[in-house]
């Protein structure tokens, strides 16, 4: 297993070079550049736009800008914020973070949502209870993440629930106690979580379903059965354990979506993760910021496919990764 | 194949069909009709795709069946509220009539009595271009100025969105159906080359599009949008998102259908194919990819709401489809800010027309996969 996870990581540094030469062709594909928009501005004097241009290498040619750029990347440099005027590594880290928060508590949600109403459905299939937990899979699965934000912060304002609209943290949060901190962060953090989540819950719930109607029309369950063996005992200890394992493969599938998803939510709700800061620097052609954006996005991505992978081989013995 | 006993078939032709089995062309016949059968079955997938071919009628028709022209706004009239349509009046039961209202203050209108204003049909009002192919001023409905019919509101210019609304429905209803029939196109080649020719090409193709997966789409897009040029004519910019869009697609779709071919490129018939000197062209499009075909046809038809949502995304977040020109997520852009939802509720409108579009391709995509595969209907 330990082999198999080194090889695993050494078998991402290619993919990761692969993928910074693409973002870093794309951005150099976009036209204008951050100079272009501070050359707007009439109080910058044209020596200032020189040295910042020497400063961030940007006087030099494509190529070597790449290289340049690869170089300080192995050093831990991943060059400086036009933007924000600190290095990227400042900014990047808790963006990294706070998307993970993010991602991590509408996993826990979907999660914790979708396999009990999965097993519910599909130990009653077609009654009334199943159909509607299907409809509204259903509805889950077709509501654009942006829109169901907009929709939520309708409803808070319209009807004025106790619950913040944006952002992470409340104006006085730098003085509220340890507890009352966090607390804050999670009453901001259940918007952007329920947004999210619902799109997995819902494809979550009908592969649960599918899953679980699969295990439970196999020859074992049968013989479970008919040896006398309560419905309980059958549902939870034969059934689910392995109507759960194709999940954990889906699980991998889904982190793309994931983070796909997080970026448009964070956006919309404030939430000050990777995605959103993403969007300013695409906007403003902050160009290492955007780089290490993608690169971060992409490391992410890469973890949480392994993490996938090596979940499965724990929970099932027959794989084995040699 | 299974073949039911049907009392309205003549069983004569029921045994020469059975004769005639192998003749391919009637096989692949009776498959297609199978299918449909199936689909016929499934009544959500039926009402899906019905209001899927409604909604495109309707924004095909979108010059004649809205009251204005997109890009026209009443100035003084911006934010303003559904205009309530009358059916009744003193006289009980009339035709429906509509008053004129006037700003009284930002976004405050009253209404004004004086007069009635008939909805009249086939009005004139502003011209557009009927299909694309000869101007027009006659519009479905309206009423005559200085009254106006907003039937879902206006947003911030005093454009009608109602008349947005089916407008920008042809960008957003078209853009996931042209860009899912490119990135197929694309993944077909890529995957059907990579699976049957394997060796140093299946490698290349096969890294290539695991860079592409490794980016979290949106992040990729994010970037690819900033490539884009903002001075372009506005169809110009509509075929550059497709093509975002299918570069962002294609890579998932290939890997699939490189694993079909491989599973494929070693059956009798294609040895046989190869036996009898087919060139490798012929082989891969007359018998390698026609096995790949429901795979595709269901794939295409599933994945069709993602990228309806991603269009809308980009155009929310200003980076698709540009003002004046208007798509469902670039309307919803107007309501972005929370104030302004909160007043201006129906400037939520195009979010609910996203959300029906992407339910009943979901409904239907998902009939679709079940009247395909048959194994998978047993009791779903």
């Amino acid at each position: 297993m330990k082999t198999y996870i080194i090889r695993r990581i050494l078998q991402a540094i290619p993919l990761l070079l692969a993928i910074s030469l693409l973002a870093f062709v794309i951005m150099q594909l976009s036209p204008g550049s951050y100079l272009d928009r501070v050359r707007m501005n009439p109080d910058v004097s044209e020596e200032l736009i020189e040295t910042m241009e020497k400063q961030y290498g940007l006087d030099k040619s494509v190529p070597e800008q790449y290289f340049h750029w690869l170089w300080q990347l192995l050093h831990g440099n991943l060059g400086e914020s036009f933007t924000y005027k600190v290095p990227v590594t400042h900014v990047i880290g808790s963006r990294m973070l706070n998307t993970l928060i993010l991602s991590v508590a509408a996993m826990v949600l979907a999660w914790g949502v979708a396999v009990p109403i999965g097993i519910y459905s599909a130990t009653h299939k077609y009654t009334v209870g199943d159909n509607i937990f299907t409809s509204l899979a259903f509805v889950g699965l077709s509501i654009p993440n942006f829109f169901f934000a907009l929709l939520l912060l309708f409803l808070i304002v319209r009807f004025n629930v106790g619950l913040p609209i944006s952002g992470m943290t409340s104006v006085m949060h730098d003085f509220m106690s340890p507890a009352g901190k966090v607390l804050d962060i999670l009453k901001h953090l259940l918007v952007p979580a329920v947004v999210l989540g619902t799109a997995r819950m819902a494809s979550l719930t009908r592969q649960m379903r599918g899953q679980m109607i699969d295990a439970m029309r196999s020859d074992y369950i049968r013989t479970a059965k008919s040896k006398g063996l309560k419905k309980r005992k059958v549902v939870y200890k034969h059934a689910l354990r392995n109507a759960i394992n194709p999940m954990i493969t889906i699980f991998g599938f889904q982190i793309s979506a994931l983070l796909s998803g997080a970026a448009l939510t964070e956006t919309v709700t404030g939430w000050p993760g990777l995605g959103k800061m993403m969007l300013t620097a695409v906007r403003s052609k902050d160009l290492y910021l955007a780089m290490a954006g993608l690169m971060m996005g992409s490391v992410l991505l890469i973890a949480g496919n392994l993490i996938a992978d090596v979940l499965l081989a724990v929970s099932d013995p027959r794989i084995r990764y040699n | 194949m299974k073949t039911e006993f049907n009392p309205n078939e003549n069983p004569e032709e029921v045994i020469e069909n059975l004769e005639n089995n192998e003749d391919k062309k009637d096989d692949e016949y009776n498959f297609w009709k199978e299918t449909w059968k199936r689909l016929r079955r499934h009544r959500m997938a039926m009402i899906g795709g019905t209001v899927i071919i409604i909604i495109y009628i309707l924004v095909i028709f979108a010059g004649f069946l809205s009251p204005y022209h997109p890009h026209n706004g009443a100035k003084k009239h911006f934010f303003h509220p559904p205009t309530k349509v009358h059916f009744t009046d003193e006289n009980g039961l009339t035709r429906p009539y509509v008053y004129r209202t006037e700003s009284v203050g930002w976004a405050e209108y009253e209404v004004i009595k004086d007069k009635k204003y008939p909805i009249k049909f086939f009005h004139h009002g502003d011209e557009y271009k009927f299909l694309n192919l000869f101007k027009t001023d006659l519009h479905l409905f309206g009423v005559d100025k200085p009254a106006h019919i907003f039937l879902l509101g206006s947003d911030n210019y005093g454009r009608d969105v109602f008349t947005r609304l089916l407008f920008g429905g042809r960008v957003s209803m078209f853009i996931g159906f042209i860009a899912i029939f490119i990135s197929t196109v694309i993944g077909l080649l890529v995957g059907g080359i990579a699976g049957y020719y394997g060796g140093w090409i299946d490698n290349a193709l096969m890294r290539l599009a695991e860079v592409v997966m490794s980016i979290p789409a949106f992040y990729l897009l994010l970037a690819l949008a900033a490539v884009l040029p903002l001075d372009v004519s506005s169809t110009f910019r509509f075929f550059l998102i497709i093509t975002i869009l299918s570069f962002i697609g294609w890579a998932g779709m290939s890997r699939v259908i490189r694993g079909m071919v491989l599973s494929v490129r070693n059956e009798e018939y294609i040895l046989a194919a190869r036996a009898i000197g087919a060139k490798d062209k012929r082989i891969i499009i007359k018998h390698v990819l026609p096995s790949t075909a429901t795979y595709v046809i269901v794939r295409a038809t599933v994945a069709i709401p993602g990228y309806i949502i991603m269009e809308s995304g980009l155009s929310f977040l200003g980076l698709g489809i540009q003002e004046p020109n208007a798509s469902w997520g670039n309307m919803l852009t107007a309501a972005q800010n929370v104030t302004k939802i909160t007043g201006f509720p129906w400037l939520l409108i195009p979010g609910i027309m996203i959300f029906i579009a992407v339910l009943n391709y979901n409904l239907l995509g998902d009939g679709l996969r079940d009247a395909l595969d048959p194994k998978s209907t047993q009791d779903h």
